[in-house]
């Protein structure tokens, strides 16, 4: 329960941490804003259009397939923590799993799912 | 209950205030200009001094002055938010990027339970007698701690991903975009990879997996998590090097490419704050490394009663026990300064990837091999 607490009390203190530095220069730093130093910085040309560009399809391929291995690994490893308890059959089953997967990611590396141009 | 919450505060005040800012903000200093200047032949930062201080007032001091002054800095500076920015967002997320930068230092262990009776030393452990263990050297004592972490650290990447679209400019969108994808990337392996220790050791408490990588395999090699798991700990150091967008991995802020990436366009404290936090994730990746893979804590063939060569019940060496307790905080301190140094060499020494060449080396190469040495460990657990 204590650790729980502690938990939550080094939440609140980065929370109150974090907003003290960011407020620090709000209120010591000058304001005197012009043009040029309201303007995106482009290396020197006009900045033109809107820049939330349409994203590269690529990053939803990341994203996808981050989501497929990271469930993946919610499941290992709670059986990680026990394998040592259930012995080799533990492992054949956990063999499965991973095989799957591991098919799972040769499909995806051989329609080019992962190819970064 | 008073007394605890006070305890829990005075812990964070002396690890985050006491530890991990000053080494991070030193490392800015000492790794990232000196290091950098002498591996480059240049002098580095040798002009500040603090002359407020009689005596000290000629001395360049390796340029700890400047570092003070770069912090005083950023405070007198403009704070500049570019128009059509959503200002909102462009407020809250330094705070954003320095919050898990701050609380996933909560399940650090710097040391074993303080035992207030006897300690017997038994198969490579301390067993505390007639007496109690009080949790003075960790924040918290999770028995989910190393999975505490991996949801810390994949809270991070909102940090990087909402700077770059809050700032509405093009090169803070590309590396927001780059920052994101690359640390959702390294996460799987990071994850995976550390699958084996987590095997081997049967738990997730990183106090317990420090205590379990006291025992000495046939007497004489300590079992750490790089005897045991020595790919799993390059795979680790490399996932864990591209999370914080270190090194030859930082693609997202390339700076002949996209200037500063996704803050470019963040000014004064705000800039300062999104820089000390990757420095603090920095050498909490020095730590984490250390706590997993380097024996944590542990000081080789080192007892609570001092100093063990071999299983034996008596110590060969006997040592009082804050000596053994200020050996092992030292010993922790500098395995994760060795990590940093480690960390700065590289950054130093390679050049930087190309992006297709970072994925490729997350996707194809270490989520690959961090499977194969998942299964393989299993099968050796298994049969043993």
């Amino acid at each position: 329960m204590i650790d729980h607490i502690a938990i939550l009390i080094i939440f609140i203190f980065a929370s109150i941490l974090g907003a003290t530095v960011v407020a620090l220069s709000v209120f010591f730093g000058p304001k005197n804003p012009n043009r040029w130093k309201k303007t995106v910085y482009e290396s020197g040309s006009e900045p033109f259009g809107d820049s939330r560009l349409k994203l590269d399809i690529k990053f939803y391929m990341i994203a996808i397939s981050f989501i497929m291995f990271d469930v993946e690994a919610v499941f290992l490893i709670p059986w990680a923590v026990v394998a040592k308890k259930y012995g080799l059959y533990g492992f054949a089953v956990a063999f499965v799993f991973i095989t799957i997967l591991a098919i799972g990611l040769v499909y995806e590396w051989g329609r080019g799912g992962l190819e970064w141009d | 209950m008073l007394t605890d919450i006070l305890l829990i505060l005075l812990k964070i005040v002396a690890v985050v205030l006491l530890f991990a800012m000053p080494i991070g903000s030193l490392m800015t200093l000492l790794g990232d200009r000196k290091q950098s200047s002498m591996i480059q032949n240049r002098v580095g930062p040798n002009r500040a001094r603090l002359s407020i201080i009689p005596g000290l007032g000629r001395l360049p001091l390796v340029g700890i002055p400047h570092f003070l002054a770069d912090g005083l800095k950023m405070i007198f500076k403009e704070d500049a938010i570019p128009d059509g920015a959503d200002r909102t967002w462009h407020n809250i997320v330094p705070a954003m990027a320095l919050f898990p930068a701050i609380v996933m230092w909560a399940v650090i262990p710097f040391h074993d339970h303080y035992c207030t009776g006897e300690i017997v030393v038994q198969n490579y452990r301390d067993i505390c007698v007639e007496g109690q263990t009080r949790n003075f050297f960790s924040i918290a004592n999770l028995d989910a701690g190393l999975l505490y972490v991996f949801a810390i650290s994949g809270v991070s990447v909102y940090g990087a991903a909402i700077a770059g679209w809050a700032s509405n400019a093009k090169y803070s969108l590309i590396g927001g975009l780059r920052s994101s994808a690359q640390m959702i990337s390294y996460e799987v392996s990071m994850a995976l990879s550390v699958a084996g220790a987590i095997l081997i050791y049967g738990t997730l408490n990183l106090n317990e997996m420090v205590v379990q990588q006291g025992h000495l395999i046939g007497g004489w090699l300590p079992m750490w998590g790089i005897v045991v798991q020595p790919l799993a700990f390059f795979i680790f150091l490399g996932a864990m090097m591209a999370e914080t967008k270190r090194a030859p991995f930082d693609m997202p802020e390339g700076e002949s490419e996209i200037v500063a990436g996704y803050f470019t366009e963040f000014s004064s404290m705000k800039f300062a704050v999104i820089q000390l936090s990757e420095y603090v994730a920095t050498v909490f990746v020095g730590a984490l490394i250390a706590t997993i893979f380097l024996g944590g804590w542990q000081v080789p063939y080192l007892y609570g009663d001092g100093f063990h060569f071999g299983n034996t019940p008596t110590a060969a060496l006997e040592l009082p026990y804050w000596a053994v307790i200020a050996l092992r905080i030292g010993a922790f301190s500098f395995k994760t300064i060795f990590i940093l140094w480690l960390q700065f060499m590289l950054r130093w020494t390679l050049p930087r990837f190309r992006y297709d060449q970072v994925m490729n080396l997350g996707w194809k190469i270490f989520l690959p091999l961090s499977l194969a040495n998942l299964v393989i460990t299993a099968f050796v657990v298994a049969i043993l």
